[in-house]
């Protein structure tokens, strides 16, 4: 197992390195002098040429984005334009707060989701299983920022429950985390119904049946965990889509991440900064779905074996 | 009739019915079957003519919905099933009686070891701890062919062969009295489908088990069973011993069956298949069900349902064509 | 055995197919619903126009009509610069739909193309584009976007482009998938085996099959874009002010909810209801092309 892990480790490599070419590329065509940036209206033109030769900036971009990588990997992700400080500093102070208020979606969400699916899949066609779908559906269809609005304007605003921004004790995650997970909540239980209503007809389940097992037993020992391997599935496209939506939940309730932390950095043209906040992202989804699949061989012997048998998986 | 023997299983006037929105499929129309104990029973038809909606009766494991039991009883060493509570049901499957599945790629839960899957059964049934169910398993892991130590392997490692043997293990562990075995080599390699049965039947004589064997195959009917019944539209048209069945065939659509194999001492012959489909489940004929099927129809079979006539003790047909002087000559002209 | 003879067999299957799911899709109250909305916003989008001017309505302030409660002169109320909310509602319809049917369209024929020769010529080709998709698969979707409006700046075009290349990994994924199972499939080995062309094979085997699918990846698709597209547009990153879209209104609207809160209830039930239809479509097509589920 040890060694899958390793592996799976180094396959990451090259993704990184794909992911933030590509997202170094991107970013290489924003308008403006960094130099010009750093430096500031009054500066010379002599003392632009100066820094620019200084960070590099006229080697060919390939070259620059080589310097990036090995700064990177000691820690060092550049200078930011507006704190003049270190991007990394910045970044990795904001990312407790991002990675708290993703966790606390996702426990949500997983939470809720899978004994809503299960249930809802066991008492399929009634009033239960539609109310839930319904509310799933709604759920899917939600836009995170509207659905975090209303949560203000309800539980912070009208009720006074909960404040609306911030992030000073654990009153002010439950409606970040709450508007954040919902929508997840929502696919996952989908999910999880379908795939739930596959297996209770599985023959296998039929077989467990036959051998006397009772029915809840046959549901809860059997079905439910050859149910949830497309549950993690989801669960770890989710978590994508979640750290994508944090941008908008932090937006929107002030929540002092990374992804607020992005959006400011566009609109002040702080492209370092911007690039800090993106590496980092998707290096953590990156890095979450290499855990996702390991829970996925944890749970699913077929893929187990297959990674004892050389890791042949593609 | 049925006071005198020891029977292991006797169904009466069951009927199935699956009901959804738009129509009622009518899977099983009055069947009855009897097996005596230590005797195996042939059930043969074509797909769709209600054999497996039957064995799943007798574990009550219809699905419901759309699945219902509308009438009938079914009886087990002389007790209605019918009449038990789904805790009392829980202790008959598995330990009285026990069903191999057709399709042995499906039947076994992919997560699970297959030592676990077996001992599963045993702990349910007798009063074993975990331990002693796994060696129970690896013993009959053994017994049916496949090393023990293999147990903690999962069932994705092993072959469609050695998975039926897996099942087959699973539904002797606690030696039923009563084994139904749906088609249990169909979805085999004929060479894998005779050692399996080979087995069957080995494993049948030394646990005295009494055996449901559902199939299409006359072959296998031929090696292992002592009665069989014919069934057509969840109906058993025809019912007698081996012999009574195979030498004295009465039924058109049982003649047909017959008709239907390549003969290897015939070969110049064509082969004679039954003509048409069985008809549409939700919407059987008024009269005998085979009749727009079958070469020797009457007026009479498109709208009165046949009679059962029965040539001795054990063997009846349901045809309109006999009645008690012509059945013992027949009217069939085989091959 | 004739050409046309052979061609009018194909085409009548097809149309027994579409038939078929149309069928299926009919019994489907939830997916009708979904139709029936689908088509009333295509209604929207066709005459915003006509109803409303868009000089005149929808941009031009009326500063001293500002923060209307919804009134028989403003069903939605004004906003805060004084523009008629149900107006801008209908032509943010335009713009919302707009860019994401565009942006779909885009990334459906470059992600189809891109999906379907990694599908049909294996190998290199395949590994070189599939490995390309993982890569941008492993950025969370409108991180991507936010990236490329982030480096280009914010404009109807670059958020068409960014939205574009976000969709294209799916799109390919699902026509790739499509065109393997077809490709390995018997029926091909069989048309091969009669002498058929490759050409031939993509036209009348290939395409038909991979349809299904594809309908329903991009139903479900424009919700999602239009979903992004809001949410770009509610950062800032969007279709720019004063032209109205339904994110960016909420986003404006956003500071005077406490005692306002019609100004963000109307663009938000807007955005839902349509992400909602679209889904109920989207399922709805995938059940009546795959009858196995239900």
């Amino acid at each position: 197992m040890w060694k899958f892990i390793l592996k799976r480790l180094v396959m990451m490599i090259p993704v990184l390195i794909g992911v933030t070419l590509l997202v170094y590329m991107i970013l290489h065509f924003a308008p403006g002098d960094p130099a010009k940036v750093i430096l500031g209206e009054q500066a010379t033109p002599e003392q632009i040429e100066e820094l620019r030769e200084q960070l590099g900036l006229n080697d060919p971009v390939l070259v620059q984005y080589a310097n990036y990588i090995i700064n990177l990997v000691q820690g060092d992700m550049g200078m930011s334009y507006k704190t003049k400080g270190p991007v990394s500093d910045e970044v990795f102070n904001r990312f407790p707060n991002t990675m708290k208020l993703t966790a606390c979606a996702m426990v949500l969400a997983v939470a809720a989701a899978v004994p809503l699916g299960v249930v809802a899949a066991v008492r399929q066609n009634t009033l239960f299983d539609s109310v839930s779908m319904i509310v799933a559906l709604v759920g899917v269809s939600m836009p995170i920022f509207w659905l975090g609005l209303l949560l203000i304007l309800c539980f912070s605003l009208k009720l006074g429950w909960f404040p609306s921004s911030g992030s000073e004790g654990w009153k002010s995650i439950v409606l970040p985390a709450v508007a954040l997970g919902f929508n997840h909540m929502a696919s996952i239980a989908r999910t999880t119904r379908s795939s739930m209503l596959e297996t209770i007809r599985a023959d296998y389940i039929r077989t467990v049946r036959a051998k006397g097992v009772a029915y809840r037993k046959a549901i809860t020992k059997h079905a439910l965990k050859n149910a949830l391997i497309p549950t993690i599935t989801v669960i770890g496209l989710q978590i994508g889509f979640m750290l994508g939506g944090s941008v908008l939940t932090e937006t929107v309730f002030a929540w002092p991440g990374v992804g607020r932390l992005m959006v400011d950095s566009i609109n002040g043209r702080d492209i370092p900064m911007v690039m800090g906040c993106i590496i980092l992202v998707c290096a953590t989804f990156s890095f979450v779905n290499l855990i996702v699949d390991l829970l996925y061989a944890a749970v699913d012997p077929r893929i187990k074996s297959q990674y004892k048998s050389g890791g042949k998986s593609k | 009739m049925s006071d005198k023997k020891n029977l292991a299983v006797e169904i009466k006037d069951l009927v199935v019915e699956f009901r959804t929105d738009d129509s009622v499929v009518q899977a099983v129309n009055g069947l009855d079957l009897e097996i005596e104990k230590g005797k195996t029973l042939g059930l043969v038809g074509e797909t769709g003519a209600g054999k497996t909606t039957t064995g799943l009766s007798i574990l009550r494991l219809i699905p419901d919905p759309p699945g219902k039991i509308v009438s009938g009883t079914v009886k087990l060493n002389g007790e209605d099933i019918f009449a038990k509570t789904e805790k009392e049901m829980e202790k008959v499957r598995g330990n009285q009686v026990s069903m191999i599945f057709q399709d042995p790629m499906t039947s076994l839960d992919p997560v699970m070891t297959v030592e676990e899957q077996i001992a599963e059964v045993v702990e349910l049934h007798e009063n074993v701890n975990h331990a002693k169910a796994i060696e129970r398993a690896k013993e009959m892991l053994e017994l049916v062919g496949i090393p023990g130590e293999r147990g903690t392997e999962y069932p994705h490692q092993f072959s469609g062969g050695m998975k039926q043997r897996v099942v087959i293990a699973i539904a002797l562990a606690c030696s039923p009295g009563l084994l139904i075995a749906d088609e249990p080599t169909t979805a085999l390699d004929v060479t894998i489908q005779a050692q399996v049965l080979e087995m069957m039947k080995n494993l049948r004589e030394q646990y005295n088990t009494s055996m449901l064997m559902i199939t299409h195959d006359l072959g296998i009917v031929a090696e292992i069973c002592d009665t069989v019944s014919i069934i057509y539209a969840g109906r058993i048209v025809e019912h007698g011993t081996l012999e009574d069945v195979f030498d004295y065939t009465r039924h058109p659509y049982t003649e047909g069956l017959f008709n239907s194999l390549p003969d290897l001492d015939h070969r110049e012959q064509r082969l004679k298949p039954i003509k048409g489909l069985m008809p549409d489940p939700s919407n059987l004929p008024a009269g005998c069900a085979f009749c727009p099927r079958c070469d020797y129809a009457m007026e009479i079979c498109k709208t009165q349902k046949p009679k059962r006539v029965y040539r001795n003790e054990e063997h009846y047909v349901e045809c309109h064509l006999y009645n008690e002087e012509n059945i013992k000559e027949g009217m069939l002209n085989r091959k | 055995m004739s050409k046309g003879n052979n061609n009018a067999a194909t085409s009548a299957k097809k149309r027994g197919q579409m038939y078929d799911v149309w069928r299926h899709l009919k019994r489907n109250k939830g997916a009708m619903l979904g139709l029936a909305i689908v088509v009333l916003l295509i209604l929207m989008v066709a005459f915003a126009g006509i109803i409303y001017d868009y000089e005149d309505v929808v941009i031009k302030q009326d500063i001293p009509n500002r923060l209307q409660s919804p009134s028989a002169a403003h069903p939605f109320g004004t906003d805060e610069m004084g523009r008629d909310i149900m107006a801008r509602i209908f032509h943010g319809a335009r713009m919302s739909l707009g860019i994401s049917v565009v942006a779909v369209c885009f990334s459906l024929v470059v992600g189809g193309i891109l999906g379907a020769s990694a599908g049909f010529f294996g190998g290199t080709v395949d590994m070189v584009i599939m490995r390309t998709m993982d890569i941008l698969l492993a950025v969370p979707n409108i991180l991507l976007a936010i990236t490329i409006v982030a480096a280009l700046g914010a404009s109807n075009f670059n958020l068409i482009l960014a939205l574009t290349i976000s969709s294209v990994p799916g799109f390919s994924r699902i026509v790739r998938g499509a065109v393997l199972t077809v490709r390995d499939s018997e029926y091909i080995e069989a048309a091969r085996a009669i002498g058929a062309k490759n050409g031939r094979i993509i036209l009348s085997h290939v395409i038909p099959n991979c349809i299904g699918p594809i309908l329903v990846q991009t139903t479900l698709n424009v919700g999602g874009t239009i979903l992004s597209t809001a949410g770009l547009s509610f950062l800032g990153l969007g279709v720019q002010a004063p032209r109205p879209e339904w994110g960016g209104m909420l986003s404006s609207g956003r500071t005077y909810i406490r005692d306002y809160s019609y100004i963000t209830m109307f663009p938000g039930c807007m955005i839902m209801i349509t992400i909602l239809s679209l889904n109920l479509l989207g399922d709805g097509l995938r059940d009546a092309l795959d009858p196995r589920l239900k």
